[in-house]
């Protein structure tokens, strides 16, 4: 398909800026700009065209059953976008005085409120703008936490095996070394490795529960007391809170700090990568250590002292957090049970679908997802993972989450979400069935998977090996 | 009473049948007894539709929505042609993951290698990602990647966005890296603080046009900071580049800034889009996803998410960042703005916004104690005396309809972009006086 660039004819625009009614007036010389910036030209109605072009060849929700595991594709309803799209809400200044924007705090605290009850938490803080923002911020709470003490030698952090690559990541961003807990043969963590990586130097452990095959571990509380009793801090990454909802709190597992998904658990739409909201939850002892708005805060607010500090401008993905507390007061109290209840009942359900097929990776009860592993049959007919992911394309449903978690060799990972029906459920089962089929009967074919959407395979080593990042104008 | 559960009691209580089990709860073994929550959480009961939205619509009407604002100060204002919403509303956008899937997701792909390129033309630099959160955190991510093992030291402008400063000093306290405030005179830095900079000095931050809308002596800026072996990162107004010079133009090593004034609503403060370019040299030390072009099986051109080994799935703790979104939706939405204005409108924009901030604070500085407080130019933000109580003046504009420059101590920082012509300017200006009592 042709870039907007090879649409743009020299002259062609749309008409958006009146003529000045202003006295003429240059900017200075210094500081006049010499080149053009090359944007696009054209019509409004070639703008229109090519985005419609562009949105064919994209897959949303909308389009079909999206089972990508550990990312919580469910339907993002269309109510939440009509109350962000309030102009009370939507033309909001951020630097508005307070007493005109009393609404807008009222969103906040009536979030805060629910998703504090729901996790268990104290105090919520709203500015980190994606889970691993969160994550940031919470492990920032943990350091000032141990600073505050003087416990400044705890440095390490411990993250199993079977995380979020993000995890590890934020670590280091707070200047904390990653200490690897090894997963038993259930992907639980092992005890003996955490009490044997436990002392005075741990500031603290991040855990996903359930994890990420799935799993709720059934040793949390002795986990979380463990390295309670050796001074560290629990912290909970909320990636899978949707399988928990109204059934057990984090905060009740003995965690100290949550981070959540508002685009995964509270429905709010991906947009192809963003933006969410991972507003991050705490104990009360944490609570002064929590980032805010310095210029927009309210007035009691300003002086935080202990403050960790801002992690980015303003409130946070407003707008997002107006679409996750009109979704949680739609569910309201027996919706939010529900609603984990049936996330929990589909995977199980599909899970049992498919395993005459493919058998899941940990037999037993999963949470909202669950994983299968390709290992056997790629050994021995050469189809991997990634063969099943691309061959589910052509059955017009998007594959699980490939090769994650790292800890099941040629993983997928499958999450189906509440909001899917049983027809969607059979369906897809269905597929699992076919596949299956294929790998006894042509396994080669699988490789040339998929056939039927906009492009084939594509050359990833060569993109990498050869970045093209930008279109480049003929001279 | 609300929820979004297709499933009817029934066929619940079939799918429990057909795996074993007799209730929802039979689910949940793994959890101990002792944490499962015996009553529903303590929240109120769910809504019906319009419940739900007549209870947000009475919150919304709390708020007072301005139909006059003359406040930027990081969040402006602007005109948001109606493509740009009609296009990023489409469910296939709105609804998709990030693109994993490049067969299914050659769309978002392309939208976001687009984006890429208009970022790259805007700021006159090379390499663009594909976004992050906001200014602010693209302001740390950049200072971020200019760390290398013998060069940690920031120096970041007294006079860039305070929320900004305070954003790369969180991220300086979080890696314990040194951090540096340039003083600043007259409203401008004081360049003299940027000569003999120490050896270990990573990088210095400059914000065009500054907090107080100045242009600063950006190029040379970029020069000490050059000839101290250091880089040169600088945050941008998107906008005034319809017509000022562009970071690359003045020899800036990385561009960020804050991309909501490319056709993004104010949203209290969010969701906004940081938008970051660099140099080519250094394209592989930015954070985040990075879309690239590349060919499929049978030779067409397709696009991806590339240069993956940068990033946390692949590197985990030693990975640059731990950013792992970025803000596509937000991101098409700057693209299809910067679409719809193409070059001619981009500097339309910027001349009328230049052009009102001048008349505006001509017409301030003729009535007594509105005078500018800095002598510089500026772009379409300046800062003035107010010769009445600032929170007073802003309530009795506030209740008059106009949302006025932000109060900083006891000035005002004042902003116009082209929302406002000369009437609307003169009308304001008449509201001023009578405020004022004059």
């Amino acid at each position: 398909m042709k870039l907007i660039f090879e649409r743009s004819v020299a002259g062609r625009r749309t008409f958006q800026m009146p003529q000045s009614t202003f006295p003429k007036r240059e900017l200075p010389k210094a500081v006049q700009r010499k080149e053009r910036p090359r944007l696009p030209e054209m019509s409004e109605v070639a703008i229109s065209r090519h985005y419609t072009k562009l949105a064919k060849q994209a897959f949303g929700v909308n389009s079909g059953f999206y089972p990508l595991g550990s990312c919580t594709m469910k339907y993002n309803p269309r109510i939440n976008e009509v109350v962000a799209g309030l102009p009370g809400f939507a033309r909001m200044h951020p630097l508005q005085p307070v007493d005109t924007a009393r609404g807008c705090h009222e969103v906040l605290d009536r979030a805060r409120e629910v998703l504090c009850e729901i996790t268990g938490m104290d105090d919520m803080t709203f500015q980190p703008a994606a889970g691993a923002h969160g994550e940031y911020v919470g492990l920032l709470l943990m350091k000032k936490y141990h600073e505050k003490r003087g416990d400044t030698q705890r440095t390490r952090v411990l993250i199993p095996d079977s995380a979020h690559g993000t995890n590890p990541a934020s670590a280091a961003m707070v200047g904390f070394t990653v200490t690897h807990l090894p997963s038993d043969d259930q992907g639980c963590v092992d005890l003996d490795a955490l009490k044997a990586n436990l002392d005075d130097t741990v500031a603290g452990l991040m855990l996903t529960n359930p994890n990420t095959v799935g799993i709720f571990d059934p040793n949390i509380l002795e986990i979380t007391r463990l390295v309670h009793e050796s001074g560290g801090l629990n912290y909970y990454d909320g990636a899978n809170l949707n399988a928990i909802m109204g059934w057990v709190r984090p905060g009740d597992m003995g965690f100290d700090i949550v981070h959540l998904n508002l685009h995964k658990t509270f429905s709010t739409p991906h947009g192809g990568g963003g933006p969410g909201a991972g507003p991050v939850g705490c104990k009360e002892f944490l609570s002064p250590f929590l980032p805010h708005s310095h210029m927009g805060a309210r007035l009691a607010e300003v002086d935080t002292g202990d403050s960790v500090g801002q992690v980015r401008a303003f409130h946070g993905n407003f707008l997002v957090v107006a679409r996750a507390l009109t979704y949680a007061l739609t569910l309201g109290r027996e919706g939010v049970a529900q609603t984990s209840g049936m996330a929990v009942l589909n995977a199980n359900y599909l899970m049992r679908k498919i395993e005459p097929y493919f058998p899941p990776y940990y037999n037993r009860i999963c949470m909202h997802e669950f994983v299968l592993s390709l290992d056997k049959v790629k050994r021995s007919t050469g189809v991997g993972a990634l063969d099943v992911a691309k061959c589910l394309l052509d059955y017009g449903m998007h594959p699980p989450t490939m090769y994650f978690p790292l800890i099941v060799p040629e993983a997928l990972m499958v999450e189906p979400t509440e909001t899917e029906n049983r027809e969607t459920l059979d369906e897809a089962a269905e597929a699992f069935a076919q596949i299956h089929q294929m790998i006894q009967d042509k396994p080669d074919s699988l490789h040339d998977c998929p056939t039927t959407t906009p492009i084939g395979r594509p050359d990833e080593v060569g993109a990498a090996r050869n970045p093209i990042v930008r279109y480049s104008f003929p001279e | 009473m609300g929820s979004y559960l297709p499933s009817t009691r029934d066929e619940q209580q079939q799918m429990l049948e057909a795996i074993g089990l007799k209730e929802l709860k039979d689910l949940f073994v793994d959890v101990p007894r002792e944490v499962l929550l015996k009553d529903s959480v303590d929240i109120k009961p769910g809504l019906s539709e319009m419940g739900v939205r007549q209870e947000m619509e009475k919150i919304a009407a709390k708020n007072t929505v301005f139909q006059t604002v003359l406040r930027g100060a990081g969040a402006y204002d602007h005109h948001i042609p109606a493509i740009v919403s009609t296009v990023t509303a489409k469910e296939e956008f709105l609804t998709t993951y990030t693109p994993y899937q490049a067969e299914i997701s050659q769309g978002v792909l392309q939208s976001i290698f687009e984006y890429q390129t208009m970022i790259c033309e805007l700021t006159g630099m090379d390499v663009s990602n594909a976004s992050v959160y906001d200014g602010a955190s693209a302001a740390a991510e950049a200072v971020m990647m200019t760390q290398t093992r013998s060069r940690e030291r920031v120096y970041v402008a007294s006079t860039a966005h305070p929320e900004v400063i305070e954003t790369i000093r969180t991220y300086c306290w979080g890696r314990e890296v040194p951090f540096e405030l340039i003083p600043q005179k007259d409203g401008l830095l004081d360049l003299s603080a940027l000569e003999n900079l120490p050896g270990d000095t990573a990088c210095v931050y400059v914000q065009q046009p500054n907090f107080y809308g100045l242009f600063e002596q950006a190029e040379q800026a970029a020069n000490l900071a050059h000839q101290a072996g250091a880089k040169a990162v600088m945050g941008v107004y998107p906008i005034s580049l319809g017509i000022c010079a562009s970071p690359g133009e003045l020899g800036y090593d990385i561009a960020v800034g804050e991309g909501q004034p490319l056709g993004i609503p104010m949203s209290w403060g969010g969701p906004y889009l940081g938008f970051m370019a660099a140099r080519k040299d250094m394209m592989r030390m930015l954070p985040g996803r990075i879309a690239g072009e590349t060919k499929d099986k049978q030779g067409r051109r397709a696009y991806v998410l590339t240069l993956q080994a940068r990033e946390q799935h692949i590197r985990r703790e030693k990975a640059s960042s731990n950013v792992c979104t970025n803000q596509a939706l937000c991101a098409m939405t700057a693209a299809v703005y910067m679409a719809a204005m193409g070059p001619q409108g981009m500097a339309e924009v910027a001349q009328l916004c230049y052009e009102g901030a001048h008349y505006f604070a001509d017409e301030l500085g003729k009535l007594k104690g509105f005078g500018r407080v800095h002598t510089a130019d500026f772009f379409n933000e300046f800062l003035t005396h107010c010769p009445m109580d600032v929170r007073q003046f802003e309530a009795e504009m506030a209740r008059r309809g106009i949302l006025c420059g932000l109060t900083v101590d006891d000035k005002l920082l004042w902003c116009v972009t082209e929302k406002m012509d000369k009437q609307a300017i003169d009308e304001v200006i008449a509201v001023i006086r009578e405020v004022s009592g004059q």
